[in-house]
């Protein structure tokens, strides 16, 4: 897919809790295609510690609008400037980048996400309802505040949820949740992304019920479209770059 | 008209902007951002005599204004290349320079006699400064001995231009550019990365696999213009600055210094499109400054 460097507009920052927004950008012109599990990489503002670019995944795409939106989580300095910036605020983006979720080839879908692993799921959420496949969605937090943008999921289809102190379903971790605890589930595809331990035990969990299915890595990157070799991840053919190869993977082609 | 051409012994450049090795793939990258035959030259990655895996990750740590990795040149070898890659960029309209390294004086020889070979490579940029791999490496770059050694045998297999990369982790830079420049050189670049390292302060841990990894970006930028300025009034041949470049400014600085061309490296990663402005930028700097060739800037300085 080609890519572009591009000024979009912030035309929205919607707080969702004390460590997540949501931006909504407006692209200059024609917003060209992307796909879900696709990212960007947002120009900070070349501060002393925001020097790189900071990969983000697409959250959600609206193509009549030629808007995306970002779901970012603020962590440290670059992702902390992403949770000030205003309406009206330029933001340049390297995007689309990396390739994308796969559509399944059978319909018993479940997307499973944790902290800002949840981000590209929600458009590829839209992507399955387009493609007439309904998904489930099983996302965990720690509480129930750090559980977000619920709504946007459960319009889409099934929403199970955990949190570490059971202030909303199940309590656990994800892997805790009934949906993941049958011997015979109901399931053909999962797609996750989050902590990689949580990935892990997710992808173990497919591997011993024998189904399909892609993680999603958040590799520390340098350039995010192939330049630097930086990125890489452990896989069976050896060392692929997580910005170009991935983000998105299928668990056993991985070396966990 | 601004002439931007440049005199690379003999070499001649269509303007001085270079890429740097291991920051600019093999350029198929940058195409969707603009177009790379309007460059002096593409350095491509480090190239070595066999398939290396490279370094595990993580290869990389953001720092204040600058980045360390430790790729520890992932590349599929030369013959690969000169199969596989070669063929694909032959053809892009601009000097296309292959970054050669090694561990053993023999890998160098052979790999650099791989290169020879291909008729649209005008040039080696030999890298005996490569802080990320194990034995040789840098280890050649350090002392004039095993400089001198490395550049004399490639000299007798290379017959094309000849760049030599310098370390700058040593004590006497310009030293090892006079030694290099009697060995054989026909251009000297530099600077490779600075050895440094990270630490997370939380984990109590390294961040780099290999704990320490080569410093670049614009926190190493005086050094590097230091280093220059030093090397330039030490040799003849002509230099290739580099080191923390981020924009048409710093790309003069380093002129002004002394270098001959310049090469941009990590700045590629911020803006792909960064070397394209820098050959727009060199040319309307000369333009308001009244001179009629950017060769006119090289070692122009006034102290
Ligand atoms: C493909 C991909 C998609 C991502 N999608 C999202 C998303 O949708 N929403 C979101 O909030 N975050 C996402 N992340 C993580 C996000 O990139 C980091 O949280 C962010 O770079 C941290 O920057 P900082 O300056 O706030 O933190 P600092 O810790 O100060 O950053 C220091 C350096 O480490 C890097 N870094 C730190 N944590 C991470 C991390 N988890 N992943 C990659 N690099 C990191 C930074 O880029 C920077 O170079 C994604 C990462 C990747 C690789
Ligand atoms: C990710 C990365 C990979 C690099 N790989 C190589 C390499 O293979 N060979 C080499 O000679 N230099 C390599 N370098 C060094 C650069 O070519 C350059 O000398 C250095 O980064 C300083 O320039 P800069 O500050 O503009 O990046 C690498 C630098 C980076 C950041
Ligand atoms: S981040 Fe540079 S190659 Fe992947």
């Amino acid at each position: 897919m080609k890519k572009y460097i591009d000024d979009f507009k912030v035309i929205k920052n919607e707080r969702l809790n004390y460590e997540y927004v949501i931006l909504t950008l407006q692209h200059p012109g024609q917003m060209p295609e992307m796909m879900p599990g696709q990212f960007v990489e947002v120009r900070v503002d070349n501060g002393p510690n925001t020097f790189l670019r900071r990969p983000i995944s697409i959250h959600d795409v609206d193509m009549e609008a030629n808007t995306m939106k970002l779901l970012v989580q603020e962590i440290g300095d670059g992702t902390r400037l992403m949770g000030q910036l205003k309406e009206g605020d330029n933001c340049n983006l390297v995007y689309p980048l990396g390739n994308s979720f796969s559509l399944p080839e059978k319909k018993r879908v479940l997307l499973v996400g944790g902290g800002c692993g949840i981000a590209p799921l929600l458009y590829m959420g839209r992507h399955l309802v387009a493609n007439g496949i309904e998904p489930q969605f099983l996302l965990g937090a720690r509480t129930q505040e750090g559980l977000i943008a619920m709504d946007a999921f459960s319009e889409l289809g099934q929403l199970y949820t955990t949190t570490e102190d059971g202030s909303h379903g199940t309590k656990g971790f994800v892997i805790h949740h009934p949906v993941m605890r049958t011997q015979s589930p109901e399931i053909d595809q999962i797609y996750t992304c989050g902590p990689e331990a949580m990935m892990k035990v997710v992808a173990k969990y497919a591997k011993n019920h024998g189904i399909k299915c892609e993680v999603s890595l958040e590799n520390h990157m340098a350039c995010g479209f192939g330049a630097c070799l930086c990125c890489v991840a452990d896989t069976l053919d050896g060392h692929k770059c997580t910005c170009t190869d991935g983000p998105v993977f299928d668990s056993t082609y991985l070396k966990w | 008209m601004v002439d931007l051409k440049i005199d690379l012994n003999g070499l001649e450049l269509k303007n001085p902007v270079m890429t740097a090795s291991g920051t600019f793939g093999y350029g198929e990258e940058f195409m969707d951002f603009f177009d790379i035959s309007r460059l002096g030259g593409v350095m491509v990655k480090g190239t070595t005599l066999e398939h290396r895996e490279g370094n595990a990750y993580p290869r990389m740590a953001e720092t204040p204004q600058g980045m360390l990795n430790a790729v520890g040149l992932q590349n599929k070898g030369v013959h690969y290349f000169a199969e596989h890659i070669y063929p694909r960029i032959k053809d892009y309209g601009t000097h296309m320079f292959v970054n050669v390294s090694g561990s053993k004086i023999e890998d160098y020889i052979k790999t650099a006699e791989v290169v020879n070979d291909l008729e649209h490579i005008p040039g080696i940029e030999l890298n005996i400064s490569c802080p990320n791999v194990k034995e040789g490496g840098m280890a050649f770059g350090t002392s004039c001995p095993s400089a001198v050694a490395v550049v004399e045998a490639v000299r007798k297999v290379y017959k094309k231009h000849l760049m030599v990369k310098l370390s700058p982790n040593v004590t006497n830079i310009a030293e090892i550019g006079a030694a290099v420049e009697g060995a054989g050189a026909d251009s000297i670049s530099l600077i490779n990365t600075l050895l440094g390292m990270a630490i997370d302060a939380k984990t109590r841990k390294p961040i780099l696999s290999t704990i320490t990894g080569g410093l670049s970006g614009p926190a190493v930028k005086p050094i590097a213009l230091r280093m220059v300025w030093q090397v330039a009034q030490a040799v003849k041949v002509p230099i290739v600055g580099m080191g923390g470049i981020m924009n048409t400014t710093d790309a003069i600085e380093f002129m002004l210094a002394g270098a001959s061309a310049i090469q941009v490296g990590t700045a590629n990663f911020i803006d792909p499109c960064v070397t394209d402005k820098i050959v727009v930028g060199l040319e309307q700097y000369c333009q308001e400054n009244g001179f009629s060739k950017v060769s006119d800037l090289i070692g122009a300085m006034e102290v």
